[in-house]
């Protein structure tokens, strides 16, 4: 599908579900979808709002999730809250954020009982040890998918960037408060530098 | 700071902070999240922030549920719950504001330079918590070989990550990493 197509109201409003979806709706299925979601929800959440209830484009989806990116905290998380207010307002917000969290944190606690009791057990000490090795690797898989486009595209000041948090965070050790209280104003206006240059 | 006192403010005080500066996500904020929990509070010990690691990522659901593990170990299930809430309910409704206003205003550039602003610094946040972590999980050569095995295959192939997880539990239990 071309992403550069004007007449979004052409192409959208006979695939999309006329229909809001209610409360209890928009709770069940981000239950679903976190439930369903090991290792990340953010799949899972795009094939329930997209492809099976369509709720939504998928580049409205877009939008949405590049919006709860940019904004900090837990991703997934902020897309429950700003999907659900789309439909149905603070009410809408709450449910589908309940939805997500509420049945895996009772899972999660449950596991948590678990390891306060049996954490000491060898076999279990020998298992979590292996998952952990295993887990770290996954997420430097995933660091790499986002570097490459910047190394692609020889984008040698965001690696600047990068490395700079990455020694401040990482190996100084440094409060990520005050990083980021530095970092985040500096590499906007080296971003607003890099576009003026461009643009002139 | 205010660790004074119960420790379920410390534990309110200190993820609803962090909620507002995760840029990326929850696995930004691992290091933040080990420097307050560890270092900062020895709440858990670098082994059990690994295994507290490990069990958020073989569970269902958001990663930042690794914080609901983090307050239970601190303070039992109200932990759980304040810990878990305090992460997410700040960034919720700074999301829920901010929707509100650019469905208002959406022709501002701004998203679109913060965005590309914040990309770099997300990646080099994600990136020290995989140096964290790896020099808490990774204490043997053998669990180094791990983590490199999982992450070119995760990188290389569509493979379910869920396996690579289970086969690194499989490899602790056999006894291989310890």
């Amino acid at each position: 599908m071309p992403s550069d197509s004007p007449p979004a109201a052409l192409a959208a409003p006979e695939n999309l579900s006329s229909t809001p979806p209610g409360l209890i709706v928009l709770f069940v299925a981000f239950a679903r979808m976190s439930l369903a979601g090991f290792g990340g929800v953010l799949v899972f959440a795009r094939r329930a709002i997209v492809d099976q209830h369509r709720w939504m484009s998928a580049d409205e989806f877009n939008e949405t999730f590049a919006l709860c990116h940019f904004l900090p905290g837990p991703n997934i998380v902020n897309l429950s809250v700003v999907f659900g207010s789309r439909f149905r307002g603070v009410a809408g917000a709450i449910a589908a954020f309940a939805g997500l969290v509420g049945p895996p944190v009772v899972i999660v606690t449950i596991l948590a009982v678990l390891y306060a009791r049996f954490g000491e057990v060898d076999a279990l000490r020998r298992v979590l040890a292996g998952v952990s090795c295993a887990a770290v690797g996954l997420l430097f898989a995933v660091v790499f998918r986002m570097v490459m486009p910047l190394i692609r595209r020889r984008d040698l000041v965001g690696l600047v960037v990068l490395a700079a948090v990455f020694i401040a965070i990482g190996v100084v050790r440094l409060p990520l408060a005050a990083v980021l209280l530095v970092a985040i104003p500096l590499s906007v206006a080296i971003t607003l530098a890099m576009r003026r240059r461009v643009a002139a | 700071m205010n660790s004074d006192g119960h420790p379920i403010w410390a534990l309110a005080w200190t993820f609803g902070l962090m909620s507002l500066f995760a840029v990326g996500g929850a696995n930004s904020a691992i290091p933040e999240m080990h420097r307050v929990a560890v270092d900062v509070h020895h709440w858990l010990s670098d082994t059990q922030f690994a295994d507290v690691f490990a069990i958020s990522q073989l569970s269902p659901g958001p990663n930042v549920l690794i914080v609901t593990l983090i307050g239970y170990a601190v303070a039992g299930v109200a932990g759980a719950l304040v810990a878990t809430l305090s992460m997410c309910v700040p960034t919720a409704i700074l999301a829920y504001v901010v929707s509100r206003m650019l469905t208002r205003s959406s022709h501002s550039r701004w998203p679109a330079i913060i965005q590309a602003a914040l990309v770099p610094l997300s990646i080099g946040l994600m990136g020290a918590s995989g140096l964290v972590l790896a020099l808490t999980s990774d204490r043997t050569l053998m669990a180094a070989l791990v983590t490199a095995g999982a992450a070119v295959m995760a990188f290389a192939t569509r493979i379910n990550p869920l396996w690579l997880l289970v086969a690194g539990g499989l490899l602790g239990f056999a006894g291989l990493i310890g």
